[in-house]
């Protein structure tokens, strides 16, 4: 399974890095964070009935570049990305692509319509999840506090909050903006069970999903991440949730995964 | 109309378990039955807007239908990106329900009075907004916004207690026949105008549900009768009844016509007071509504 895992997020990641060079587009950094959390989550965690809804809407080539992956979307429908005309812009749209709930792309939105997935189901009595990814600046909304109370006073279990804690937001690194930290206590004074895991490392996410099944509380898993994990010389950056990827960048990033050498080191958040 | 917007939610609950209420720590003295009845399917969203909207919209793609309660500015303008994103965008049937349009929280201050909320809703894709006259009106609206698929958003108001009969709620509704004047106006408020001598001989039409859709030919007749126009809402003029029927006649008048337009102006003394207080600042009642009335109304020296 692990060996699997890694085949699909490589090809999730060689598709989003050409998506992205072709496009000439930015936000490559956001999505790049996210991919192995993507794939754990739908070839792993997932069981027919649960949805995704990914709140961090600028790493949609992430999402797209996912549904390829799943048969979802055939392939050739995404060589339309980014260009007028097409389904796929640079934030996921409304009512129009498969395993894509909502629209998103404003932050703060994605854990409230995962509660009332959440809460539907609950009433429903229905065993089904629905997992929601945020990034890390997004926790500088109220709103995610807002949707955090309901689901803690709710115990809505059925909803699996993962973090993208890579540390960056659109102008500087979250402890520099708007401090997060203590993330983890935060978290569990709201009522979550908040579990560490390493978001691009398979082995430490099923850790986290063994933990998550066993928990009494509601989940916020943090996912220790990399901006732009791979991407040789940007990762790690400000600069990579906006330049466009380089051919020669691209190549190198291809050729590192054919390697199996494209693993950044964890910075610190903090 | 509260009163009416429970007795409704309660018998559609039992015509339809896709009920659900969500309240925002609203419903004092009012709500205690509709709780009992609703069981799990009565939300107390607690005092957090944007996450009730947007946790209704997640519901609507479940498959329920969540009829979202609190005051008005409180769940239009607080959480409006919320509505818009994920409620309008994708079409879901929401049914955002306000209490207090307008002036209707008086005393209590600017911060609950709602006087954007028509504009600032009816512009947002796929959303029908509904003004209710009467008691009776809040059932037949809250009948028709089940029924309707998409977004929804309610105004409720204190009910207009008109002494002359009132068609069934509908889009367009004509209250009177008269040939000083044509009037049209939404919402209770109306009512005020109804009642004034100036009005006596008005041609009076009621318009329930927003964006406006094409006024009648009746309407139009009159008008180019009339060549005076009334409009009256208790609503800012920015986003009003008044200038969506402008838009709309514009193509449609063939000779030209005089308007006076009866709107909210906010808060022009600076001092605070009851509905009819506030009403009385914008000539929307009392005796600033006769004058404004008389001064429109006279005979044109001209003329004579």
């Amino acid at each position: 399974m692990r060996c699997e895992c890694s085949e699909r997020s490589n090809s999730i990641k060689q598709r989003l890095v050409g998506l992205h060079h072709t496009a000439g587009s930015g936000h490559l950094g956001s999505s790049l964070s996210i991919v192995e959390i993507l794939t754990f989550i739908r070839f792993v965690w997932w069981t027919d009935g649960d949805d995704l809804v990914l709140s961090k809407g600028h790493a949609a080539t992430a999402l797209y570049s996912l549904l390829v992956e799943d048969g979802s979307i055939p392939e050739e429908h995404l060589s339309t990305y980014y260009q007028n005309g097409t389904l796929f812009a640079a934030h996921p749209p409304p009512n129009r692509l498969p395993r894509v709930p909502f629209a998103t792309g404003s932050l703060g939105h994605g854990l409230s319509l995962a509660a009332g997935m959440a809460m539907a189901r609950q009433i429903k009595r229905q065993q089904t999840k629905v997992f929601c990814v945020t990034s890390d600046g997004e926790l500088n909304e109220g709103s995610i506090w807002e949707a955090a109370l309901f689901i803690a006073h709710h115990n809505l279990r059925n909803v699996v909050w993962l973090i993208d804690r890579n540390g960056i937001q659109g102008f500087g690194r979250t402890e520099d903006v708007l401090r997060l930290e203590p993330l983890a206590e935060k978290l569990s004074a709201f009522g979550f069970n908040p579990i560490a895991a390493d978001g691009h490392d398979f082995d430490s996410l099923r850790a986290a999903r063994q933990e998550a099944m066993e928990s009494t509380r509601p989940v916020a898993i943090i996912c220790r991440t990399i901006k732009g994990n791979g991407w040789s010389g940007m990762q790690d950056t400000v600069d990579c949730h906006y330049l466009p990827i380089s051919a020669k960048d691209r190549q190198s990033f291809v050729d590192s995964l054919l390697s199996g050498s494209e693993r950044g080191s964890h910075p610190s958040p903090t | 109309m509260r009163k009416e917007f429970t007795e409704s939610i309660v018998a559609l609950h039992a015509d339809d378990p896709r009920t659900i209420l969500i309240t925002g720590d609203l419903g004092y003295m009012a709500f205690e039955d509709v709780r009992r009845v609703f069981g799990e399917q009565f939300i107390n969203a607690g005092v957090a807007e944007q996450n009730m909207v947007t946790m209704a919209a997640g519901m609507a793609f479940s498959g329920f239908v969540p009829w979202v309660y609190s005051i008005t500015p409180f769940v239009t303008l607080r959480p409006y990106e919320q509505i818009r994103n994920d409620v309008c965008l994708h079409s879901l049937p929401v049914k955002l329900v306000g209490n207090g349009g307008g002036y209707g929280y008086g005393i209590m201050g600017a911060t609950h009075h709602a006087l954007e909320d028509i504009g600032s809703l009816r512009m947002l894709p796929n959303m029908q907004v509904y003004v209710p006259f009467t008691a009776e009106d809040v059932t037949a609206c809250v009948r028709q916004m089940a029924k309707d698929p998409k977004p929804n958003y309610l105004r409720l108001n204190s009910a207009a207690k008109p002494s002359l009969p009132v068609p069934a709620f509908t889009q367009w509704r004509h209250l009177k026949t008269g040939s000083r004047a044509t009037v049209v106006g939404t919402g209770p408020v109306l009512q005020n105008l109804c009642a004034t001598n100036a009005a006596q001989d008005c041609d009076v039409w009621l318009a329930s549900l927003f964006p406006l859709r094409n006024p009648p030919d009746e309407l139009v007749r009159s008008l180019s009768a009339t060549r005076r126009l009334v409009t009256m809402e208790e609503h800012t003029v920015q986003g009003s009844l008044a200038e969506s029927l402008a838009l709309l006649l514009t193509n449609r008048m063939s000779v030209p016509y005089q308007t006076l337009s009866l709107t909210a102006a906010g808060y022009p003394s600076g001092k605070y007071g009851s509905q009819a207080f506030h009403q009385g600042e914008s000539s929307l009642a009392g005796k600033s509504l006769d004058d404004a009335l008389a001064g429109f109304l006279a005979p044109d020296p001209s003329s004579a």
